[in-house]
């Protein structure tokens, strides 16, 4: 059965401190400067020693992509492997050594177009993993294609009269998968996307994480309209567990459920904060969640922070327990025994 | 669990000795065939018999009902000599329905015995099977064959309705054991080891294991009152090589040198499939080794099943994946990554009929070039090749020790005619296996090169995560040699081609060199690799008896090929290559060796028949 490894440092026992330093390779950082991947790099070495890690206990699994550079650039093990396939690998590694505190790292072309398949069936099996997605609504490593969630519309390299397929909702996604936990982030909100970087490690369960994550080159400003400081008060909202949901530089918007539909509204003129709705990302159904991961710019606030978090055994103890029950009952595996198991005669 | 066989008292008269036999059952895909021949196969073995089988069934499970696309056949050869195949051609057929008479009775030989089904000749069968006539009544047709028309639905029904209180559909299904009866008192077979059979697997539905049992009864005992055979025969057991020994198909020997492997390695086997005719029994049978520590995963992809595979690998257990051959082309990107990483991988490809979907349940060996060269830019492996059911548990074990001694991918070619065919399989002695536990690296001197290479091997070390002080990234791109780090260097890129392509030849050395059947010169060579062995050396053994200086050598290490095989070559005037593909092998010898070898194709879903291969080799020793 497997520990969880945020309490003891995976395999050992001692909880050790380390320092954001410790986790810093000695590769040379290749993104191009100014791209978002920076800030978020930067989070996720320093939450690391917070979470009492022991490097060594740590795996950085990634695919292709910009952001699947991530791995070089961390001092931990680390799987740069091919397009759309990381959330396999990660499988893998996880389910062979449950011990591991596995991450994988991926963006929009790379986990919702040619590694869709994997990461619906990886989250649904609840493994014991970490998924980031950094959504930057395009392709930048092959210089400026249209992605998975890109705008309808959108005008590309690749489509010049404007993007004609719908874009997918990374959170909805994640939500029709079943995933224990999913969250939302920016690159730029560093103590935010800190928060949630903690918050998915120390779920024990598959964390969906997606992060608005600024392609300079090719993209640049893509989340401006709502994630600009000057804005993001009034365009955004940071959904709390237990709270109703308020937005809105004088907090005096929120959001509030009407003829099954959310609808965002001024306070004051006889609407309180107690006719708000109030999130409970421990909901056991997904609705709540999935709702509000509907709401988008720029008909709403557009929502950060945890959707859901909810318990359900991972894939790795139920096969670590299916392993230790049939040893208890069939006793441990004999060579000489399946070799001689069947019906058998002997010639002289 | 072990069963003891007692033979029956069955009395001595009319009773014809014969050397081999092989009886083909055939049927509806829905009347248990399958089952019947496995039955007589088991049994045939366990009474000490050689045993070899070819199934051969529809890839739909329930085609419609009495069609020909319906039919389902099983062939059999037992003998009380040593043999390889299941035989050219049946001397028995038994026909349960009119489909089953037409798409089989070619083969079966002039003279030959034929037991059909009276009861299924009806006018609707016989339409569907496209007789305009009942085959049964024309003269012409059956002259040539020992005929038996036996009602067997009615004589089934007439034994089990007094007996069993299961519905009238349900007592019809036991025909086939009625028949399987009437042919264990025909072929002098004991019932004890199906009735011990049919008792464990009815356990739940003791009524049904008892129309079961019925019924195999009521068709022996048909046979021994009804006096419509004037004769039964009996073949004795084989002569051998002494030891213990099972019935073993290749899927199933497959699996079990799987488990083999990882306890000679000491690492935790982790087998990541997709299910695919004709490997999936591969995952069933690994899937209930939990208690060996096994850790199977039904992945949603045959992507999924290559890289979880590969990560299990980085992670520290023996990872493999198994497949058919349009899940090795899904998987090719992904072996190039474990290539590139220089990560043990062992992926078993159980060739099928293609390309495309192809023939899903017919046997061919048409990968062979897609394992070798099937994967973006210069991307070897190496692969290996069972040649008996047998040979696969052997081959599996090999495969797994050169992937960890010398952390490269190897791809094991199995096929379908290996995979569902069984032969009597004489247990290894555990102790005799190949001893290669794994030692990981553990220890850094300092700063830990994850490229850093065995001089004999040029295999980098295998350093698991939750090693401390030696973390290293690994990944598609380029790598500098020693260090690891990402490269584009122009120099290294080639060097790191070269060193790839060497570390492969390099495992030359680490594998047995080739063995010749016959003279080690002479007129003509015979090579093959794979399931063609059986039939290859059966055929090379009986032109060798007629006195022709014919040999064989045989491939099961085919990357890289073992050290001595190309100066064989050079000592044979012509060289044969009989391959069930459109002649791979020959084509790689041909580019490697500069030799003429010949090749002799046959891509029809099929194994090599011994006939067709001795009149080849005469046809190639008279030019």
């Amino acid at each position: 059965m497997s520990t969880h490894v945020a309490e003891n440092g995976g395999n050992g026992s001692e909880v050790v401190k380390l320092t954001k330093k410790d986790f810093v390779s000695d590769q040379e950082v290749r993104w191009c400067p100014g791209c978002g991947d920076y800030a978020i790099l930067a989070q996720v070495q320093k939450v690391m020693p917070e979470l009492g890690l022991k490097r060594e206990n740590i795996v950085f699994v990634s695919g292709i992509g910009c952001s699947s550079r991530f791995p070089y650039y961390m001092n931990t093990y680390g799987f740069h492997s091919i397009h759309g396939r990381a959330p396999a690998i990660a499988t893998g590694i996880k389910t062979a050594n449950p011990e591991l505190s596995v991450w994988v790292i991926t963006g929009d072309g790379d986990a919702l177009s040619i590694g869709g398949n994997h990461l619906i069936h990886a989250i649904r099996r609840n493994l014991d993993i970490n998924i980031i997605l950094f959504n930057n609504r395009i392709y930048g490593l092959t210089k400026g294609q249209y992605s998975p969630t890109s705008e309808f519309g959108k005008k590309t390299k690749s489509t010049p009269f404007g993007v004609i397929d719908y874009p997918l909702n990374p959170l909805s996604v994640a939500l029709a998968a079943e995933a224990t936990f999913v969250a939302r982030s920016v690159d730029t909100h560093v103590a935010h996307l800190q928060m949630v970087v903690e918050r998915a490690m120390r779920h024990k369960g598959v964390s969906f994480v997606e992060v608005y994550q600024n392609c300079n080159i090719f993209n640049d400003g893509a989340f401006d309209m709502f994630t600009d400081r000057a804005v993001k008060d009034d365009k955004m909202i940071q959904i709390e567990h237990g709270k109703p949901l308020v937005y809105g530089k004088e907090h005096n918007r929120g959001i509030r459920l009407h003829d099954m539909h959310l609808e965002a509204v001024e306070l004051g003129n006889g609407i309180s904060e107690s006719d708000l709705i109030v999130h409970n990302e421990k909901s056991p159904d997904s609705y709540l969640a999935y709702m509000f991961a509907r709401m988008e710019y720029p008909d709403y606030p557009v929502p950060i922070g945890v959707f859901r978090d909810v318990e359900k055994r991972t894939y790795e103890s139920l096969l670590e327990e299916q392993i230790q029950g049939a040893v208890a009952k069939m006793g441990a595996g004999s060579l000489e025994k399946l070799i001689n198991s069947g019906d058998t005669w002997v010639i002289d | 669990m072990e069963s003891t066989t007692i033979l029956n008292n069955v009395e001595d008269r009319h009773i014809e000795e014969l050397d081999t036999v092989t009886i083909r059952f055939a049927g509806d895909s829905g009347d248990g065939m399958q089952l019947t021949g496995t039955q007589f196969t088991n049994t045939s073995a366990v009474i000490g018999n050689d045993i070899s089988t070819l199934p051969d069934f529809p890839a739909e499970i329930r085609a419609p009902a009495g069609s020909l696309p319906g039919v389902s056949g099983f062939q059999l050869n037992f003998s009380s000599q040593d043999i390889r195949t299941p035989g050219d051609q049946p001397n028995v057929l038994v026909a349960m329905n009119p489909a089953a008479l037409k798409v089989n009775l070619a083969d079966l030989e002039g003279g030959g015995i034929l037991i059909v089904n009276t009861d299924a000749f009806n006018e609707g069968n016989l339409k569907k099977a496209g007789y305009e006539s009942n085959p049964l009544d024309d003269g012409n047709l059956l002259q040539n064959y020992r005929v038996f028309k036996i009602p067997i639905s009615t004589a089934n029904r007439a034994a089990l309705r007094e007996e069993v209180n299961i519905p009238m559909k349900e007592i019809d299904r036991c025909k086939n054991f009625w028949a399987l009866g009437l042919m264990y008192w025909l072929y002098d077979r004991p019932m004890a080891p199906t009735l011990t059979w049919i008792e464990t697997r009815f356990k739940k539905t003791p009524e049904v294991g008892k129309a079961n049992s019925t019924a195999l009864r009521a068709g022996f005992a048909y046979a021994e009152a009804a006096e419509i055979f004037t004769t039964h025969y009996r073949v004795k057991r084989a002569v051998i090589a002494p030891g213990k020994y099972r019935k073993i198909t290749g899927n199933e020997a497959t699996a079990l040198g799987c488990v083999a492997a990882s306890q000679l390695a000491g690492k935790p086997l982790y087998y990541a499939s997709y299910p695919i005719t004709p490997a999936s029994d591969i995952l069933h049978e690994l899937a209930a080794r939990r208690n060996f520590g096994v850790k199977t995963f039904q992945a949603e992809d045959e992507i999924a099943a290559v890289c979880a595979a590969i990560g299990a690998s980085f992670a520290g257990s023996l990872g493999v994946t198994g497949t058919s051959g349009p899940g090795l082309a899904l998987k090719a990107e992904a072996i190039g990554l474990a290539v590139m990483t220089e990560l043990p991988l062992v992926v078993i490809d159980v060739q099928r009929g293609g390309p495309s979907t192809g023939l899903p349940t017919k046997t061919e060996q048409a990968d062979l070039l897609q394992a070798m060269f099937g994967r973006n830019g210069e991307c070897p492996v190496a692969i290996v090749a069972p040649a008996t059911p047998g040979d696969c548990f052997h081959m599996a074990i090999e495969a797994f020790r050169i992937a960890t001694r010398h952390m490269i991918p190897v791809i094991y070619l199995s096929d379908g005619y290996l995979a569902n065919g069984a032969e009597p399989w004489r247990l290894p002695d555990i102790d005799a296996l190949p001893d290669f536990k794994v030692k990981n690296k553990t220890e850094s001197n300092g700063i830990f090169h994850p490229y850093e290479r065995n001089p004999d091997t040029l295999a980098r070390p295998w350093a698991l995560p939750g090693t401390p002080e030696l973390e290293h990234r690994i990944g598609g791109i380029e790598k500098q040699d020693t260090t690891g780090n990402v490269s584009y260097d122009p120099e290294n890129h080639m060097h790191m081609v070269l060193t790839r392509a060497e570390k492969v030849a390099l495992i030359a050395d680490d594998i047995p060199d080739v063995e010749i059947f016959g003279e080690s010169s002479g007129r003509v060579l015979v090579v093959g690799w794979g399931s063609t062995y059986g039939s290859i050396t059966s055929a090379v053994e009986e032109v060798q008896n007629r006195g022709m200086s014919v040999s064989s050598v045989h491939l099961r290490y085919l990357n890289p090929l073992p050290k001595s095989f190309g100066d064989i070559l050079g000592r044979f005037d012509r060289i044969l290559v009989p391959e069930l593909n459109l002649g791979q092998l020959a084509m790689l010898m041909r580019a490697r060796f500069l030799v003429p070898a010949i090749s002799f194709p046959k891509v029809k879903g099929k194994p090599f028949k011994i006939s067709e291969l001795v009149a080849k080799i005469e046809e190639v020793y008279q030019d």
